[in-house]
């Protein structure tokens, strides 16, 4: 196996361990931990299938795991559901972004915490905000009461990934958030997530792009075939390193050979 | 026409939703006037082809026969149209969900049956039993719910059910009697067809909800101005303000040359009015365009989807219930063939004729009225024409097929134009 590494000493947001998740008869997560601290930037990488986005939604509250423990800000939590993990301090932006198409803007952005005036959405206060918002994200949106369905793919990320600071979340998690991005949105994205951990914010990002993954995250942890395959400091990692660990090239018998005659010698 | 926002204008004299610079700035009429066109344009037809539908219907039948439009007729419409139309506002809640009720009609027959047999046989006053009957469309509702959320049948499936079943009931409840009469003195009878707004009364409240309306389009512009958005223009809202003020006030100058406004419109337009509010400006109606536009994105936003399709249901069965109280009412009587006819399809083409898609997310509670005013007045001018209710069934169909290529066709153009 790869070299493990211990974490760095950082007061800890969010934690699991021991997560298993099944569906059925296939074993999505087997004893997978993760622990991602304030100000941080966690990197979860792993091929397709590996188990990122079960996790995800663990974390989200979409799926409840079978068995494992979740603590959250130094407390033990579980979270029932995703107005659970919001009300926590959890936000999530989907690899499938979960917008309303029929919806503009704004009411995306709020959607399922609007803001009120009495019995009534603050409809002024919502876009005023959804302006601020967009605007830190230096966001190429033209109307934000234009439907969705009327944006490009790289808008519709921008405002999926403005809906997760609604509400000052402490743990942002970004499932593939580049995916559908041009390069300058791409380095957008990733200014962001800086900006984020500056502001003390941890967050998870998971991304297949390596070139992403290096570029901003502190710490990189592999999954493979459901399980924590590897774990990396960023800075003392390499890329071969690391796509050995995702598809599990170093895990086989002629390695294993190799390994045990240096063990020898 | 449109003034293009200047480039030389200092970044904080813009508004901040009219910033980015391949916006085309539209102020003032002629800014709002463009913009119009171009929601046309874009197929964003909204209401605009009910409202033509609605001007050709009346020339075609004021040419074939000229009373048509005249003063006692179009009383006559309003008031006919009134408690279907209730019933079609409860369509339109389901089907923004993407769901359908089928069962309205015959709901609507068996709370009405509920209410009358109350009344006639057991000697309950009117408010009870009147009560006893909107509840047992509520609980019909609750019904239909349970077995959405929990068991997971398909609304067609258990509204068709409902179809069948609560007919049955209606005649369960009917028993042998076949027919109950409401008595002569009570309210609903003479509410639903002998109260009608004073000249004084109708004027007044013409008055008050054009004045609500230019009140509120103030408020809002202001609050925009002061949060650093574009105000909408001060000119539209007033020549909008004053089109209602001259059409609603033309309309009930000639009504009033009949017999004026019957409450049965009036307490439909309220009922639109509100669940307008509603589905626009509360949380409420926002999730529900939610659920309906994208169930998964709704979940994942925390929304109590389940408590969603709950109080969908419960308030379709609702006005379902209330529209055949209303319907009884008028008919002064309730009969084995209560809500059973067309009650059903013309509620359903009502709520699709005025523009609510039947695929979720897309649709307005003005919908109902648009749409049963389309229906009933077709109905009407075949009934002047003295055409067979057979010519009548086909003539429904053909509209009802013509709306839903119009909101096809416009979806094409919504997608091609980029408004989804």
């Amino acid at each position: 196996m790869s070299s493990t590494v211990e974490a760095p000493v950082r007061e800890s947001v969010l934690s699991l361990t021991g997560i298993n998740k099944r569906f059925g008869a296939v074993q999505a997560l087997t004893d997978v931990s993760l622990e991602v601290g304030a100000g941080e930037v966690v990197a979860l990488v792993g091929d397709n299938g590996a188990g990122k986005s079960t996790l995800v939604k663990v974390i989200s509250g979409v799926y409840q795991p079978d068995e494992g423990s979740i603590t959250f800000a130094g407390r033990q939590i579980s979270v029932g559901g995703p107005s659970d993990a919001q009300s926590l301090g959890i936000a999530t932006v989907f690899q499938d972004l979960a917008l309303c198409d029929n919806l503009d803007v704004v009411a995306n952005l709020f959607l399922g915490q609007e803001w009120r005036r009495g019995p009534f959405i603050d409809e002024v206060g919502m876009e005023k905000e959804a302006w601020r918002l967009l605007r830190t994200l230096s966001a190429k949106i033209p109307s934000v009461r234009i439907p969705i369905a009327g944006l490009s793919g790289g808008q519709r990320q921008t405002v999926a990934i403005a809906r997760s600071l609604v509400g000052n979340p402490k743990v942002v998690m970004l499932d593939e958030p580049t995916a559908a991005l041009g390069v300058a949105q791409t380095a957008e994205v990733l200014n962001l997530v800086e900006r984020l951990r500056e502001q003390g914010l941890g967050v998870i990002l998971i991304s297949h792009n390596m070139a992403d993954v290096q570029a901003v995250s502190d710490r990189i942890v592999v999954l493979r075939l459901g399980r924590n395959a590897a774990e990396f400091v960023t800075s003392q990692t390499s890329t071969a390193e690391l796509v050995a660990a995702i598809t599990g090239a170093s895990d086989n018998v002629v390695t294993a050979r190799a390994q045990r005659k240096g063990e020898h010698q | 026409m449109s003034d293009q926002v200047k480039s030389d204008v200092t970044a904080s004299a813009i508004a901040a939703d009219a910033a980015d610079e391949r916006l085309i700035s539209s102020q003032g009429l002629a800014g709002a006037a463009t913009a119009f066109v171009g929601r046309l344009r874009g197929g964003e037809l909204g209401m605009i082809p009910v409202i033509v539908g609605l001007v050709v219907i009346a020339i075609v039948f004021q040419i074939n026969e000229p009373t048509f439009l005249s003063s006692r007729n179009l009383v006559s419409i309003t008031q006919f149209a009134a408690p279907v139309g209730v019933i079609s506002l409860g369509i339109v809640l389901v089907l923004l969900l993407g769901e359908i009720d089928l069962s309205v009609g015959s709901v609507s027959g068996f709370a009405a049956a509920s209410m009358a047999v109350l009344i006639d046989s057991r000697g309950w006053g009117l408010l009870p039993a009147l009560v006893v009957g909107i509840l047992v469309g509520t609980a019909v509702g609750l019904l239909y719910a349970f077995l959405y959320t929990k068991i997971g049948v398909p609304s067609f499936v258990f509204s068709l059910a409902g179809l069948l079943a609560f007919q049955g009931a209606l005649l369960y409840v009917l028993g042998d009697k076949g027919t109950v009469v409401l008595p002569q003195d009570s309210a609903l009878r003479s509410f639903a067809r002998e109260k009608f707004l004073t000249d004084v009364q109708a004027y007044v409240l013409l008055v008050v909800v054009v004045a609500v309306y230019v009140g509120v389009s103030l408020l809002t512009i202001r609050r925009r101005r002061e949060a650093g958005l574009t105000p909408p223009s001060l000119t539209a809202v007033l020549v909008k303000a004053g089109l209602l003020l001259v059409g609603l006030g033309y309309l009930t100058y000639y009504l009033g040359i009949d017999r004026g406004w019957s409450y049965l419109p009036v307490l439909f337009a309220a009922l639109v009015v509100t669940m307008d509010l509603a589905l626009r400006r509360t949380r409420w109606g926002r999730h529900v365009f939610a659920v309906g536009g994208n169930e998964e994105a709704a979940r994942r936003s925390g929304i109590n989807v389940r408590g969603i399709y709950v109080s969908v249901f419960a308030l379709c069965s609702t006005f379902a219930a209330l529209g055949g109280i209303l319907i009884a009412g008028q008919l002064t009587s309730v009969s084995q063939s209560s809500g059973t006819t067309d009650t059903n399809l013309t509620a359903i083409a009502a709520a699709v004729i005025g523009g609510t898609s039947l695929f979720g997310g897309r649709g307005s509670a003005w919908a109902a009225l648009l749409g049963i005013l389309v229906l009933q007045s077709i109905q009407s001018g075949l009934n002047l024409m003295n055409v067979d209710s057979s010519v009548r069934f086909m003539v429904t169909g053909l509209v009802l097929l013509l709306a839903v290529a119009i909101d096809s066709v416009s979806r094409k153009a919504r997608s091609s134009s980029g408004r989804g």
